[in-house]
């Protein structure tokens, strides 16, 4: 056994533990072997299950031992429904142990401000080299202080459209319509023809806010002013706005969307009962996956009948709100440095890389570089999911995305007022209710 | 055997050591303080201390990892004019009230209908005991389903039969979707109520029937004035269990509905988790969970005074 003296012992130990603290990731890689204060250093990843299950099997199969490969640190990826996220985060911060890294939706970072670790040194490397994280980004991770999480992805919201059924009532490929107006029309002619738009206003964490928040704004109404302080919505933007949802639900929505979960409309436009849906790419890639499960009325593989859109335009403008996910390194962790190392590394582009490709566009990159990916070139009815994100404001505006936003958001305030009104509340009333929640959240 | 091997009374006694701790649990009071010992520090440790902790998260502003100032009762004013916290103590209310009457009448009924002689009465009796054994969560996912707006197989037999022409809305619809959760509440606690009804109705002599049957008695008279009086006891202990776990019921609605749509299925428990851990204000999410106490007290205060008042006559 060759046997290695105490000196010889610091020199190496102390070579690795100065190579990642002076050189990054560079100089992990050029010593070609992993940093010797994270060889025994064990990382519990908290994340979701994802809508994409080629990409949890690369992590596991793939990351997970490269990781140890390139850090020396044994990761463990724990996936749990997106919907207990928050729970374990809570027994986790109030207990002091738990994962050492989170995965959070939305802005879940600005709830926990005082039990993350301040990761600004790797969001601005990683941003610096990326050519710049989206605002959504930012926003939700930064609290203007400093990074509370690492942005880590954005799951674009696109209204996915059955192509054929367009077609029919006058949209040749590749038109859709542009505004709100030519859409509700629209919408009006599939539901006659037993072919309803799918929508959830329920309380689900992703399809809802993410249609209910940006059809709010598109018609010009807003929760608070820049000052975040002063509680705007009962305007005549809002009520309008409510106006109009109601009776478009009636004229082109299945009208049992007020009970969908975030996987409803998938299961209804898969089963051909659903013409158009604000939704992830999953629908089309879940189509595309399984062309034999998947049929259109006539027998051709449903992926082929699909096509993606943004959400209309408004007299306000056109936006989108795309569900953001960041990495928090959580306070009570005790592995503070190589949890870095890890954030680091697993965000750095050719690590990265692997796990964008295996989305194949269900999620942009947190930062702009990934506009540019050669992915976009492979499949053109992905196209919009590209620079969606750009248009991305978040729950909270006109105001910053901190906890206040997040309370009206878990609270399903705006939501529930669009689902009041379509069941027959008054808009005003809607409103006035929502203003007032709104307020006592704010107050 | 050698006299001098015969211990006598005198010295075994003397032999025998008797430790402080023996001589303590010789008095009876001591003896039955270190019974109860393990059975208190288990109470303590898992009923005591949450509940004294949630009082007190729910006295401070107190967020997820910020332990929070003393605020008195800051946070009960402010759920005095929380619009949907009114809706959820309602809907817990009817929730809990209609669910046990139904709960009661059809469990009783099964109970009765278990407790007659009938071929395959064991089996049929460990088969109405599935709904109650089947986690929860998984039951209600099945229920999800049934109530799917688009594949409801409710819906669909319904319309087969010809009894509707449009879909019914199960869990979109207000009103609908706190049936929808009363009728899944109600499914999944009748085997409770008739299991444990029957092991009551099995305690009553039969001869007791008899003697009132001979005397005249009518099926119904039997009931009333025999089975019903000596039941009571036990349907009141089970009635006391339920109300406190309906009245506290969390996964059912939250499977189902989340608590919406826009509300309407809200229970105590589910807007108290969606304001302590959805929005991380742990001490409000506290103070909505402690807001169910005081009902809950006065109906187990009633309800035992009640059982000792039935037990004593």
């Amino acid at each position: 056994m060759t046997r290695i003296s105490r000196r010889e012992l610091l020199k190496l130990s102390g070579g690795g533990a100065l190579a990642a603290r002076a050189g990054g990731m560079a100089s992990i890689v050029a010593m070609k072997q992993a940093p010797a204060y994270a060889q025994s250093t064990t990382l519990h990843w908290l994340r979701w299950n994802d809508f994409v299950p080629a990409s949890d099997a690369l992590l596991l199969k793939e990351i997970v031992p490269e990781c140890e490969k390139a850090l020396g640190i044994k990761l463990t990826i724990e996936m749990i429904n997106a919907n207990d996220i928050q729970a374990r985060t809570t027994s986790a911060i109030q207990s002091g142990s738990g994962p050492d890294v989170i995965c959070a939706l939305n802005n879940w970072a600005q709830l926990y401000p005082e039990s993350v670790a301040d990761v600004s040194d790797v969001a601005e490397e990683i941003g610096k080299a990326q050519e710049g994280y989206y605002e959504e980004s930012k926003v939700v991770a930064n609290d203007g202080k400093k990074w509370l999480a690492v942005p880590w992805c954005v799951v674009g919201a696109q209204l996915a459209y059955r192509k054929s059924w367009f077609e029919e009532i006058g949209y040749p490929a590749g038109k859709f319509p542009q505004n709100w107006e030519l859409y509700r029309a629209a919408g009006k002619l599939l539901k006659a023809k037993g072919r309803p738009m799918g929508q959830t206003v329920g309380h689900t964490f992703g399809d809802a806010p993410t249609y209910a928040y940006p059809f709010l704004w598109s018609f010009g109404g807003k929760e608070v002013l820049a000052d975040g302080k002063t509680v705007v919505l009962n305007s005549k933007e809002t009520i309008e706005s409510v106006k109009f949802m109601a009776g478009f639900w009636k004229d082109g929505y299945d009208e049992g969307g007020l009970a969908w979960d975030d996987s409803s409309n998938n299961r209804a436009f898969l089963s051909g009962t659903c013409s158009c849906t604000l939704n992830g790419a999953s629908i089309y890639l879940e189509a595309k996956r399984k062309p034999e499960a998947y049929a259109t009325e006539n027998g051709t593989p449903l992926w082929q009948d699909i096509l993606h859109a943004p959400l209309p335009t408004g007299a306000a403008g056109q936006f989108g709100y795309h569900l953001p996910m960041s990495n928090m390194l959580m306070g009570y962790s005790r592995n503070q440095k190589a949890a870095k190392e890890f954030l680091r590394w697993i965000t750095s582009k050719d690590v990265y890389q692997k796990w964008f490709d295996t989305q194949q566009g269900y999620t942009v990159g947190a930062t702009t570089i990934w506009e540019k990916d050669k992915l976009w070139d492979k499949d053109p009815v992905m196209l919009p999911y590209r620079t969606a994100a750009r248009a991305g404001r978040f729950p909270g505006y006109e105001g910053p995305a901190d906890r206040h936003a997040a309370e009206v958001l878990s609270k399903y305030i705006i939501i529930d007022m669009f689902a009041k009104a379509v069941q027959g509340m008054p808009a005003e009333d809607a409103v006035k209710w929502a203003h007032e929640e709104v307020a006592r959240v704010h107050a | 055997m050698a006299v001098s091997d015969v211990t006598t009374s005198d010295t075994y006694a003397v032999s025998v050591r008797r430790w402080p701790i023996t001589r303590l649990l010789e008095d009876e009071r001591w003896l039955a303080f270190v019974l109860l010992l393990p059975t208190l520090v288990l109470l303590g440790l898992f009923i005591a201390y949450p509940f004294v902790k949630g009082v007190e998260l729910s006295v401070t502003d107190a967020k997820v990892g910020v332990p929070g100032s003393f605020v008195g009762m800051q946070n009960f004013a402010l759920l005095l004019n929380d619009s949907i916290f009114r809706v959820a103590v309602w809907n817990t209310v009817v929730y809990t009230a209609v669910t046990t009457v139904f709960k009661l009448a059809l469990g009783l009924w099964l109970a009765l209908l278990l407790n007659r002689n009938f071929k395959g009465k064991a089996f049929t009796r460990a088969f109405i005991l599935l709904p109650f054994i089947i986690p929860t969560v998984l039951s209600t996912f099945a229920w999800k389903w049934m109530f799917d707006p688009t594949f409801s197989v409710i819906n669909w037999t319904l319309f087969r039969l010809g009894l509707i022409g449009t879909r019914i809305n199960w869990l979109g619809d207000p009103s609908l979707a706190l049936i929808s959760v009363i009728i899944v509440n109600i499914w999944r606690g009748v085997p409770f109520y008739a299991i444990s009804l029957l092991a009551g109705l099995q305690t009553i002599n039969p001869e007791l029937q008899d003697a009132a049957a001979i005397d005249g008695a009518r099926p119904w008279q039997r009931f009333w004035y025999v089975t019903w009086p000596l039941l009571l006891p036990v349907t009141m202990v089970v009635v006391l269990f339920s109300v406190i776990q309906t009245f506290a019921d969390f996964q059912l609605v939250y499977v189902l509905t989340g608590g919406g749509p826009a509300n309407a299925t809200h229970l105590f428990a589910t807007y108290a988790y969606q304001i302590g851990v959805g929005t991380g204000l742990l001490s409000q999410g506290a103070a909505i969970s402690l807001a169910m106490f005081p009902v809950l007290l006065v109906v187990v205060i009633v309800q035992l005074l009640y059982i000792r008042r039935v037990e004593t006559l």
